[in-house]
């Protein structure tokens, strides 16, 4: 069979990275190529070269090396057993790609993944060798995330972390169990030894960064990992669960969920609707109530509702004030940080200009309004010198007050 | 204020500033102005192409400041915002800028309100210079310029800020590019970068730019590509990728088909996959009926009849045993009964050896119509692709969840794969149960064509193992009796 263009491949290999949630390009360590004989810079914070009609940033190349994959996981479209169109890419190729997409400023980077091929090491040295070709060849100075195989030697996921700024492992669904049933050939403890062998590393190499000045880098951005949402049972008070456990035991930057679309030639064990799109946006608001508002995990678990998940129509942090009015109206002028990061429409740095104003005046309804994006929704909950919501925070149908109103489809939005 | 030198009361100050963000040209005037005592309404500042003033033509000689005068504070907080909101287009923010400063001579604090809708607006300012930045590091495409064979590359933008921002933002791109050879034209003023110093050029026209590279062709086919349709969110694109930056990205122009074909898209990717079975049949003759008009795999499409499982019908004759076998062969088509051909005839033979009452187990096939190609007149058997045995897999698990065996005996790695859904080793999985997640027990072992298959020592051996599997079967069932 005669090799496909270029062009055929990136459209097969793009197409099947499509499922992957991650893109950040944050976070890792500042570098530029002032000085050196390559190109590339990375600033800290990542930059998102473009936006596609899903609404998703692309910041980085994300391909897969090859979609050709010795497992047979139900929820891939890459499974063993699928019809899908079969491609691969040599690591030269992606170079390459990424180096000619780097030039005309389309991209911060490269995220690489891959289909399993001949052996878990075998794809594993052929994903560390692109990344190795990018920075030793090329003296490549933009972002590189790896995704690594938890099966692949040890030695090998090292080699990954000396040249990737990032590194993920995916754990793919929520539960034991559904690992079980959607992705017979992995294996929990595996995934998460992998993720602890990982954290160990980049631990290490810190305190190494520390004493010697030249000691290499390892990973500066850390490590993630993917959990695909609504392929299996699991509630949102499973997942929320889950990656509370993952943030403490592997110290992992970011969880990302990816709710499950249905994929062409799909295994007749999965559901074939609509992703959840919404349960996915409410699981990355929960993410942030854990990471910036002070939230435990076991709050969180409180806002959902009966069936263990989080409300679909209004926001988990409303939901959580709903159900514990007692803790409210909050005292603009008064509060602690930590009680108004609590209230409903409050974000991080309203609340953060809240407290620095308040040292300079005693606020009104109208000052909070200035600082806040939409007063409606903050009013029920907050005192201010003129404004005490008594009435409010105690109707029964605040909850039909404050849901948004239903939307027409995102379709016609545009 | 303690400016001795006696002020003009009512004389207005226009200041003329020579470029639109050139912070030290402005900072060196205010201060001057707040020294001298003039308060910010009688200050009109006129950037280069900018409207006069009512008030003064000219720029009216300052009144001299005198040696004693106080120095000018001002707060870092303020010096760093100014910096950046003095790049918007916004032709007032000059003005802005000294009254805060001339605020803050009397309210070193003034910084920290943030309410005062003088802080807020320079916030405001600064917060859309930096986006516009941010937009400029994210948006600028470059093209590769044809030039003489050994030049170095020479990579060129066409850009269009909102805001003043190019010469700001130079560094970014020196950082990122330091050894490649680029420009950035826009229509204030170009860039270029040959690797060692960066020269300001004059105002550029889009015309001068380049207009096509070779490599857009792969960025558009990745763009359309790492699109999912089945995610369409284009409210969350136009927020962050407004539109008027279309004009100058290679892939905005894909935008409106990908959008529209999206629905299209998506509903191929569920039909693709989409396998629309009724609700699950409550008895096994509703099964029955139901799988003749099976046409969820291509085997269902072929010339044949659907192969039900058998078993006793009531349950004190029901051992608790179900039997899956890979799928109906010719002479199991033929009679419309699983294991009645060659291999059905050798499993009844270990089955009696070893004990096991066959009329007491339930018998069935992981797939259930007959997979075979037309040889002249014999249909020849082919195996089920993974795909058709996990199609048909609802059917199994619909038979098993009305027969509800305690232990269920697969034979061969097909029977296997409907069961686990995976592939499975015989030869590893083999003699050990596997527990299944209803509690009842997976035992696997080999197929009796395959015995057929063998001859001799080898036959003998599989023979032998064959039986060995089934008699642990018969005791495991005989210990799930009691």
């Amino acid at each position: 069979m005669s090799q496909k263009s270029i062009i055929d491949r990136l459209a097969i290999l793009a197409d099947a990275a499509k499922y992957d949630a991650s893109c950040a390009s944050s976070g890792t360590a500042k570098k530029n190529s002032l000085g050196g004989k390559g190109i590339g810079s990375t600033e800290g914070m990542g930059i998102c070269h473009a936006y596609a009609p899903d609404g998703r940033c692309i910041s980085l190349l994300k391909l897969l090396l090859t979609n050709h994959c010795i497992f047979d996981c139900h929820y891939c479209i890459n499974r063993k057993s699928s019809n899908v169109e079969r491609a691969r890419f040599t690591p030269q190729e992606i170079v390459d790609l990424t180096l000619s997409f780097y030039r005309r400023n389309y991209i911060e980077g490269l995220f690489l993944s891959s289909g399993i091929i001949k052996s878990s090491n075998h794809t594993m040295e052929q994903l560390v060798e692109t990344a190795r070709i990018l920075r030793e060849e090329h003296d490549f100075r933009g972002y590189i995330h790896l995704k690594t195989i938890p099966e692949a030697d040890p030695e090998l996921v090292h080699q990954a972390g000396l040249y990737a700024d990032r590194v993920s492992i995916n754990v793919e669904l929520p539960t034991d169990s559904g690992l079980v049933k959607l992705a017979p050939d992995k294996n929990a403890q595996q995934i998460e030894g992998a993720m602890g062998g990982m954290k160990m590393a980049i631990r290490q190499a810190k305190d190494e960064k520390k004493r010697f000045r030249h000691a290499p880098r390892f990973a500066p951005a850390g490590q993630s990992t993917q959990m695909i949402v609504g392929a299996d049972a699991a509630t949102d008070a499973d997942i929320v669960g889950k990656a509370s456990r993952l943030y403490d035991n592997f110290r992992l930057r970011r969880v990302y969920y990816s709710a499950f679309s249905p994929i062409p030639d799909a295994s007749a064990v999965l559901p074939l609707k609509r992703p959840p799109l919404i349960r996915e946006h409410r699981l990355y608001q929960s993410d942030w109530l854990m990471r910036f508002y002070g939230y435990q995990p076991s709050e969180v678990m409180q806002a959902t509702e009966a069936d263990g998940n989080l409300p679909l129509d209004i926001d988990p942090k409303l939901a959580w004030a709903l159900k514990f009015r007692e803790r409210f109206p909050v005292d603009v002028n008064r509060a602690s940080r930590e009680d108004l990061l609590r209230v409903p429409g409050l974000g991080v740095k309203a609340v953060n200009q809240i407290v620095a104003s308040r040292r300079h005046r005693t606020l009104r309804l109208d000052d909070v309004a200035r600082l806040t994006v939409s007063i409606t929704k903050v009013r029920p909950f907050i005192c201010a010198l003129d404004w005490r919501p008594v009435m409010l925070t105690d109707r029964a149908d605040l909850r039909a007050l404050l849901a948004p109103k239903r939307e027409q489809l995102e379709l016609f939005s545009a | 204020m303690n400016a001795l030198q006696p002020v003009e009361h009512h004389t207005h100050y226009a200041i003329h500033l020579l470029e639109p963000d050139d912070f030290d040209a402005w900072r060196e005037r205010a201060r001057a102005l707040v020294q001298c005592d003039v308060p910010p309404d009688r200050v009109t500042w006129i950037e280069p192409g900018g409207s006069g003033d009512l008030f003064a033509d000219g720029e009216r000689q300052l009144p001299v400041r005198s040696d004693g005068a106080a120095p000018v504070r001002a707060s870092k907080r303020f010096v760093r915002l100014a910096k950046n909101a003095i790049l918007h287009s916004d032709p007032d923010r000059f003005a802005l800028l000294y009254r805060l400063l001339w605020r803050l001579q009397g309210n070193p604090q003034v910084m920290e309100d943030k309410a005062d809708p003088d802080v807020r607006r320079i916030e405001e300012l600064d917060k859309n210079v930096r986006r516009d930045s941010h937009k400029m590091h994210a948006f600028v495409r470059f093209r590769l310029v044809e030039t003489e064979e050994d030049g170095p590359e020479h990579y060129v933008a066409w850009f269009e800020p909102e805001h003043h921002i190019l010469r700001a933002n130079a560094g970014f791109f020196v950082r990122r590019f330091a050894n490649m050879r680029w420009s950035i034209l826009t229509p204030q003023e170009s860039l270029h970068w040959d690797g060692e110093a960066l020269v300001e050029g004059p105002p550029a026209q889009r015309s001068d730019a380049p207009s096509g590279d070779p490599t857009e062709d792969l960025w558009r086919k990745y763009y359309a590509s790492i699109f999912n349709p089945a995610r369409l969110k284009v409210g969350a694109m136009m927020r962050e990728m407004p539109r008027k930056y279309w004009k100058n990205m290679p892939e905005a122009s894909l935008i409106p088909e990908l959008v529209a074909g999206a629905q299209g898209r998506e509903s191929q990717m569920v039909a693709a996959g989409s396998l629309e079975f009724d609700a699950r049949p409550e008895t096994l003759g509703a099964i029955e009926t139901a799988l003749h008009a099976c046409r969820k795999c291509p085997i269902g499409e072929l010339e044949n009849s659907s192969v039900m499982g058998e078993g006793p019908r009531g349950a004190q004759k029901f051992s608790g045993l179900m039997i899956v076998g890979e799928q109906p062969g010719d002479q199991e088509d033929l009679a419309g009964r699983p294991f009645v051909g060659p291999a059905g005839q050798l499993l009844d033979l270990h089955l009696e050896r070893v004990g096991i009452d066959r009329s007491s187990a339930y018998v069935t096939n992981a797939v259930k119509h007959f997979k075979y190609v037309q040889r002249g007149k014999r249909r020849i058997h082919q195996s089920p692709a993974a795909k058709e045995i996990d199609t048909c897999r609802w059917w199994l698990e619909a038979e098993r969840s009305i027969v509800q065996p305690k232990l269920i005996l697969t034979m061969g790695a097909s029977a296997a794969r409907a069961m686990l859904g995976k592939t499975v080793s015989i030869t590893k999985a083999r003699g050990a149960p596997i527990m299944l997640s209803d509690g009842s027990e997976l035992w696997v072992t080999a197929h009796p064509s395959y015995l057929l298959r063998l001859d001799g020592a080898a036959r003998e051996e599989q023979a032998r193992m064959f039986d060995a599997d089934l008699a642990a079967v018969k005791a495991r069932l005989a210990e799930l009796a009691n």
